[in-house]
């Protein structure tokens, strides 16, 4: 980029903005319950996010205790089963890990980092928060209406999805649409609000090519989801037109229980292409601002400015164009046009060359770096072994060929909770780790920590790396039992009862972690204000935890890039962003 | 949040030219386009997503009515009105979409006189906007209980494909729904650009904060966003 030269004090533009005028609360409702501070709203939001996630993970302790010993639990039926699987995907995918990077590490992190007080619209704020969790209490809702949740499978492919015999048909599927298009909304409302903060909200010095990382990131996911929600947006509309009102759009005519169904002339092909439009780029949604903050994790943590700043952030934003022309690689069994699939193969095995550059410069940030293994650093290291480890099986079924045989097998459910399941999960922890003594004022406990990490992290590679070997001798995924087929040896039923084991413990080890977080909040070591000596402007703040309108009278002024690590020459191996040029020569005068 | 009106870029160095410019611009200082304000560059951003949206519904229309098996109604027939014994094709729509088509150009000179801080030829104007589109509205729901009475149906019509009257509903329901939000707000910001709001800086009921009269403006973005939108959703429902 070309560099303008201001004029003003010290190479340092004067505000084009002036200053905002802040929203301050005047009771406990509107200070804790209503707020419009995004700190509240992205506690709010992650604390919802990590209830229904709590609800996610007992579904998956049940699918595995069928899985691992079936027959053993009479209180598992195959209906239940199907329900388990199905909202066990959705709320992972959607009301957690969307909700919980964007609507709570979004909204704690992008005005503290960008140097702004509060997102733009802090009432629209408001209300995209009180939207989601009205999404989230209608997906609880189908827990407790007669049928129980839709058990369509996460991917709510029609026609089975709206005919009888599959569970959830009376109200599941309905409430389900209708928490999608609630979350959709909900989201949209939070969603324009981190885009144009990060766009034109930015404090002095603070150009785009200076951001940290996490910010690309959840922009960059958020711009994605703004133009890939829309997709599912439509989708749910339509199905629960076909629900409801018995249009077809999605629905060919066919034989429904014996007698010929209501419906014709739709095409399920339809539906797939409209979710996976939305469901590709729903991975890297996720994925993205995994991207950004473990970038920002390995760079504090192994006191060393990232590698290849400008790549990473060119790297995010070509991952982000192409997650929207691949979407058919999901439909490789579909039934499309065979050349299709071609192209999407292709446009797919592209996207390696983009993610392989930000695991490169990962490891080349950790090269030589003066790497520090605290908790947040094992989990970031953890991510790019499991990313890699599921990126790698990816080449696999992005090819028409391999994936025909793998397609449905637990090949895929291995590769995906691997890539966007464990691997976000990872870099959600390590960044709950390095934030939680700035939302809190307290550190978390090393120990705990640390055990709480090892188990996860080797509990997680005996669970999934396991699978990819059922998958290959054919084992199907969403089967409630597997019976006595010929093809698959008893070693597959052991194994799988390992997996269950291992899942269980690594599942109540996660109870370890909710015991630190809430032990710490009163007991833990007082942190100060920056503990990592990390040179973002977010522990630059007056107060920690952060005050209403974050910066106290006077907003942050940015002279430098987010990298700032072990600078040769400088007093101290990090120098923050704000810190004046001046200042730093100053003390490289008295250090030399 | 409280933001003025922006009136100079704070840049006062030379712009570079061309892409290296808009390069630049974008990666610069604080705000990546400049003199725009938060409230303008998120409604762009939201219409950009709401593009999304429709286009998506156009292209399931599409997909549907190429892939259905049985005939597809003939527009011009269906969407006929016999007047004084004459039988005219599209007559109705062509109104409907002169009055939505004239409803911008009242809104365009609503914005005009609104960045003139002219009250009163403002709130007028967002009226008489506000008017047509509800004219619009009302002429669809005409349109709607004729078809309804003559048998169509969300899940069937008397002429052929189903689909027919599911995406008619749909899509036609869609927009009108943006169509009368469109009305609400513009009933709502005509009423406090003529109480002055925006002159004595008064603040909103629900969010507390000062308006001003740029709202006017992002008004009007939406407002030609749906008139834009019904464009493509009559050429490609009632002219194909």
């Amino acid at each position: 980029m070309v560099d303008i030269p201001y004029e003003g004090i010290e190479g340092i533009p004067p505000a084009e903005v002036p200053d905002v005028e802040l929203y301050h609360p005047r009771s406990w409702w509107t200070r804790y319950v209503f707020s419009q501070d995004a700190k509240v709203i992205a506690i709010q939001y992650s604390l919802t996010a990590s209830a229904i996630g709590l609800v996610a993970l007992v579904l998956s302790w049940l699918m595995r205790l069928q899985l691992g010993f079936p027959g053993t639990f009479s209180f598992i039926d195959a209906n239940q089963y199907l329900q388990f699987i199905t909202m066990h995907g959705m709320i992972m995918v959607i009301y957690l890990l969307t909700a919980l990077f964007l609507g709570g590490f979004g909204n704690y992190l992008i005005p503290l980092m960008v140097g702004a007080r509060d997102m733009v619209f802090p009432y629209v704020n408001m209300l995209s928060y009180w939207v989601y969790l009205l999404a989230v209490l209608v997906l609880a809702s189908t827990f407790f209406v007669p049928g129980g949740p839709t058990g369509a499978g996460w991917t709510l492919y029609p026609p089975q999805a709206i005919l009888s015999g599959t569970p959830g048909q009376d109200w599941g599927i309905i409430l389900m649409m209708s928490s999608l298009i609630l979350f959709i909304i909900g989201f949209t409302m939070g969603g324009l609000n981190y885009v144009v903060t990060v766009l034109q909200a930015r404090t002095r010095g603070m150009t785009l090519m200076r951001l940290p990382l996490t910010v690309w990131g959840i922009f960059t996911a958020t711009v994605m989801a703004l133009l890939a929600f829309p997709a599912l947006f439509v989708a749910s509309v339509m199905l629960l037109l076909d629900r409801l009102l018995g249009t077809s759009f999605f629905m060919p005519s066919l034989v429904e229980m014996g007698t010929l169904s209501k419906y014709g002339g739709g095409s399920p092909l339809l539906f797939q292409h409209l979710f996976w439009f939305f469901g590709h780029p729903e991975v890297y949604i996720v994925a993205l601002p995994a991207f950004g903050i473990v970038s920002d994790l390995i760079s504090t943590h192994a006191r060393k400015n990232i590698f290849g700043y400008r790549m990473m952030v060119w790297a995010i934003v070509a991952i982000g164009a192409l997650s929207f022309i691949v979407w058919a690689h999901h439909m490789y069994v579909s039934g499309m046009f065979p050349q299709f699939g071609y192209f999407f193969a292709t446009t797919t095995l592209i996207i390696a060359i983009p993610t392989a550059i930000k695991v490169y410069n990962w490891v080349l940030t950790l090269w030589r770096g003066d790497i520090h293994l605290r908790v947040p650093m094992l989990f970031a290291l953890g991510f790019i072994i499991t990313f890699v480890n599921g990126g790698l099986t990816g080449l696999f079924l992005g090819n028409v060929v391999v994936d025909v045989p793998l397609s449905d097998t637990m090949f895929v459910v291995a590769h995906f909770h691997m890539v966007m399941g464990v691997a976000p999960i990872m870099v959600v922890l390590g960044a709950i780790y390095h934030w939680y003594p700035k939302v809190t004022g307290r550190m978390l406990n090393d120990a705990l920590g640390k055990f709480h990490f090892w188990v996860t992290f080797l509990g997680a590679y005996l669970i999934f790396f396991p699978m990819h070997y059922l998958g290959l001798l054919g084992v199907p995924r969403r089967y409630f039992e597997l019976g006595d087929a010929a093809f698959i040896p008893t070693s597959a039923h052991s194994l799988n009862a390992f997996i269950s084991v291992v899942a269980l413990t690594v599942g109540f080890s996660q109870m370890v972690f909710l015991f630190n977080l809430a032990w710490s909040l009163f007991k833990g070591e007082a942190s100060g204000g920056n503990p990592w000596r990390a040179t973002t402007l977010e522990w630059q703040t007056p107060e920690t935890p952060p005050g209403h309108g974050n910066w106290g009278k006077e907003l942050p002024i940015v002279y430098r890039w987010a990298y700032d690590y072990s600078v040769p020459g400088a007093a101290e191996d990090f120098i923050p962003q704000n810190q004046p040029p001046r200042a730093t020569q100053l003390i490289q005068g008295a250090a030399s | 949040m409280a933001e003025t009106v922006l009136t100079h870029s704070g840049q006062s160095t030379a712009r570079l030219e061309g892409w290296r410019g808009i390069a630049a611009d974008w990666a610069s200082d604080q705000r990546a386009f400049k003199n725009v304000s938060w409230g303008k560059a998120m409604m762009w951003i939201f219409l950009l997503s709401d593009t999304f949206i429709f286009s998506c519904f156009l292209l399931s229309y599409m997909t549907a009515r190429m892939s259905t098996t049985l005939p597809w109604p003939n527009p011009s027939e269906v969407f006929a009105l016999n007047i004084g014994g004459k039988h005219i094709p599209l007559i109705l729509i062509a109104i409907m979409t002169f009055v939505l088509i004239s409803s911008s150009g009242t809104m365009a000179m609503a914005v005009n006189f609104g960045y003139r801080r002219d009250r009163v030829r403002t709130a007028i104007l967002m009226l008489v906007t506000a008017a047509f589109g509800a004219t619009f509205v009302g002429m669809q729901a005409f349109e709607w209980t004729k078809l309804i009475m003559e048998g169509v149906r969300p899940w069937g019509n008397p002429w052929g494909a189903a689909q027919f009257g599911s995406s008619f509903f749909m899509i036609t329901g869609f927009h009108g729904t943006h169509v009368t939000i469109g009305v609400i707000f513009l009933i709502a910001i005509a009423r406090k650009v003529f109480r002055g709001d925006f002159d004595v800086e008064r603040r909103g009921f629900f969010t507390s904060r000062k308006g001003y009269y740029e709202i006017v403006e992002i008004m009007g973005l939406y407002w030609h966003f749906v008139d834009l939108v019904w464009v493509f959703i009559f050429a490609f429902f009632y002219l194909w």
